[in-house]
């Protein structure tokens, strides 16, 4: 199988990884005090997700052991292990949405596009995850794209994402 | 020159506002016609968003909701004049929503540029902090203490016994940390005045470094609030170009920084403890209390740990003194509630008035019924932790004491209005699910209870031994209550035994259609 990873790598925009960038990105912020999630939110954003490799890096600059560092990365529901869609759709499931329908109406969604919570489009294109709130409580159902807030969710505007987001 | 205002609020994004504000400088431009955005936060009339204000010489007229395609016949009406048009909803300050409140902690929210120092000023911005400066540090404490300000984050603690616990520590390094982690569904209250007013947040957290000897303040803010964090980031750096923040702050000898730190999805890191674990770069795994943070806070220094609301009322109770805050309110619960209104409802939106007014005038009267035109059948108050409370209970008024004598919570003041097709029992199952996902895993009621409480559930709605089932689930949930180590777990029965108590009959579908 050609390297899936790479390839989503490539597709997203997202820098290639290497060890050399990850040391100057941890050392970027090692004068904070506490500066592990800082660090983790910057190399998403350059990676697109937080490498292994990059967990072994954090570990040493650290003084921690990469298994501690293990437990802090897959604690948090933010970081992503493996490179993740060029699009990400984030649909709130929470009480106030849902008292608007909208478990009903992302099951029927996530059907559509055969994908459960979590999943990626097999192009690559798109990561729908659960989001629980995202304080657009009185415009339920909410989502958010790319960091774009959307209220009043509706199955016309999931359609037209799943199709600009494989555009 | 014609001043707008169309909100930076994420909700009035969610709606539009951005290619809103976009349509209008262009129509302005193409019509000849000079005019200034403003992009201010909410007013809290959120069904109204995105609301346009024209300032004009009789006030501030709004129009709303609008949408691109009704800028051309807004400007064809002469909105800029304050013309009448379908959206036009008068003159905003006179509209009774607003009419009805008591801002106090959103006094400026919606009203002022939320990046301007100086209009902040302006609105008696910085004058809590110079008063503080005035009476100095023991009397800032012993204000905040009288006002009776209690920690509008969800437990309702005083504010000011914390202070003075942290203030009497010896002198050294302290901390004050704001828990912006506002995960409750049908709340948006701190992501509002952050986006709308985050001076007075910066403005508290002075006060309260003052009084208690910290010179270090740190904001957990939820990754879910991207626009919060480009605004409260904005108003730091302008805060620091104006000396407010920094070294001597304006000649008063006092030292002060804040850094907006973000959280990465984890609803446990709203609980203090885990929000300090995540601060230090661990996992956000539950302390056990004590030592309380206030000894043992942030790296293990003595830490004030407030919510946004509780430090960005702060600077108003500073300047206009305790009594006048305490003066407001019922029995213990002091002052004003930013209630926020959500859900299956007509006008949702934030409405803060003084404790005291029943659920039900909120709801109805203020909400205006469901969105679905359905009766109301059930509000949860107090977010995923919080219980159901019937139509039945519609008299309860907003207060601490009166919610917990009905085995419910006020919390941070969401309520999340559904009519009547919500099925109980799921509702109920998704709160231990919630839970479930949520868990930090320290304790062995809320890690494994949860998923124990899914499993249970789920056999009742499939009619299995339903009583027995049910019964099991009782007692499950007087474990978790009493036995979890924070409230994620002790609370996260709430929701489903007020499910159980007020709903019984959703918990028996199943089986009376198998006796069918």
């Amino acid at each position: 199988m050609r390297n899936v990873q790479a390839e989503r790598e490539e597709m997203s925009g997202a820098a290639q990884y290497s060890d050399e960038r990850a040391r100057e990105i941890i050392a970027a912020h090692m004068g904070l005090e506490g500066p592990a999630m800082p660090i983790l939110h910057a190399l998403q954003k350059e990676f697109g997700y937080v490498p292994d490799a990059a967990v072994k890096e954090m570990a040493e600059a650290l003084n921690i052991s990469r298994a501690e560092m293990h437990g802090v990365v897959t604690f948090y529901h933010d970081f992503h292990r493996a490179p993740h869609g060029r699009h990400t759709l984030k649909i709130c499931r929470a009480e106030s949405c849902q008292s608007m329908g909208a478990e009903r109406q992302a099951r029927a969604f996530l059907d559509k596009l055969k994908l459960d919570w979590g999943g990626t489009t097999p192009d690559g294109a798109l990561s729908v995850e659960a989001v629980y709130c995202l304080g657009l409580c009185a415009h339920s159902p909410s989502a958010l794209y790319d960091g774009e807030p959307i209220g009043r969710v509706d199955a016309e505007i999931l359609d037209e994402i799943a199709a600009e987001a494989r555009d | 020159m014609v001043k707008l205002y169309i909100p930076l609020d994420m909700a009035a994004v969610a709606m539009g506002a951005d290619k809103l504000a976009a349509a209008v400088a262009q129509e302005a431009a193409a019509r000849g016609e000079t005019v200034e955005i403003v992009r201010n936060g909410s007013r809290g009339m959120l069904w109204l968003e995105p609301l346009i204000e024209v300032e004009t010489p009789a006030g501030r007229v709004g129009y709303g909701p609008a949408k691109v395609k009704d800028v051309a016949s807004l400007f064809d009406a002469g909105f800029l004049r304050g013309g009448a048009h379908l959206l036009n909803i008068g003159i905003v300050d006179e509209h009774p929503w607003m009419k009805k409140q008591n801002r106090v902690t959103f006094v400026r929210c919606g009203v002022i540029d939320p990046l301007s120092v100086a209009e902040y000023e302006a609105h008696e911005g910085f004058k809590g902090l110079k008063r503080a400066f005035e009476i100095g540090p023991v009397a800032v404490v012993e204000e905040v203490t009288k006002s009776g300000l209690r920690g509008r984050g969800g437990a309702g603690f005083p504010t000011g016994i914390k202070w003075k616990t942290v203030a009497d520590c010896p002198p050294g390094q302290k901390y004050v940390v704001v828990n912006a982690d506002e995960g409750d569904s049908g709340t948006f209250a701190d992501r509002m005045i952050m986006e709308g007013d985050p001076l007075s947040l910066i403005e508290g957290m002075l006060i309260c470094g003052y009084a208690v000897g910290a010179s270090k303040g740190y904001v957990y803010l939820r990754s879910e609030y991207p626009i919060v964090a480009k605004v409260f980031q904005a108003a730091i750096e302008k805060a620091l170009e104006a000396g407010w923040l920094g070294k001597n702050i304006k000649g008063s000898g006092f030292d002060f920084d804040v850094e907006l730190r973000i959280g990465a999805g984890a609803y446990v890191c709203g609980e203090e403890t885990s929000l300090l674990e995540s601060l230090e770069g661990k996992r956000g795994i539950v302390r056990a209390k004590p030592p309380l943070p206030a000894h043992v806070g942030l790296f293990g220094k003595p830490t004030v740990i407030n919510n946004v609301l509780s430090m960005a009322t702060i600077p108003m109770i500073m300047e206009k003194g305790a009594k006048h805050y305490a003066d407001l309110g019922v029995g213990r619960s002091r002052g004003t509630m930013p209630l926020q209104i959500a859900g299956n409802v007509k006008y949702g939106g934030l409405f803060e008035t003084d404790f005291g007014i029943p659920l039900g005038v909120v709801v109805n009267e203020i909400g205006g019924g469901t969105r679905s035109g359905r009766p109301v059948r059930a509000v949860q108050v107090g977010g995923p932790l919080g219980a159901y409370v019937p139509v039945s209970l519609f008299d309860l008024p907003i207060d601490y004491e009166a919610f917990a004598a009905k085995d419910s919570l006020i919390g941070h003041g969401g309520l999340v209005v559904f009519d009547d097709t919500v099925d109980m029992a799921w509702m109920a199952r998704f709160g231990m699910e919630f839970c479930a996902i949520e868990s930090c895993g320290k304790c062995t009621p809320c890690r494994l209870g949860s998923t124990r409480g899914v499993e249970t559930i789920d056999k009742i709605r499939n009619g299995m031994d339903v009583d027995a089932n049910i019964e099991l689930l009782k007692d499950l949930c007087h474990t978790m209550k009493f036995g979890s180590l924070c409230a994620l777990g002790g609370f996260a029965p709430y929701p489903v035994e007020s499910a159980l108590r007020h709903f019984p009959e959703d918990f028996r579908k199943p089986a009376l259609e198998a006796a069918e």
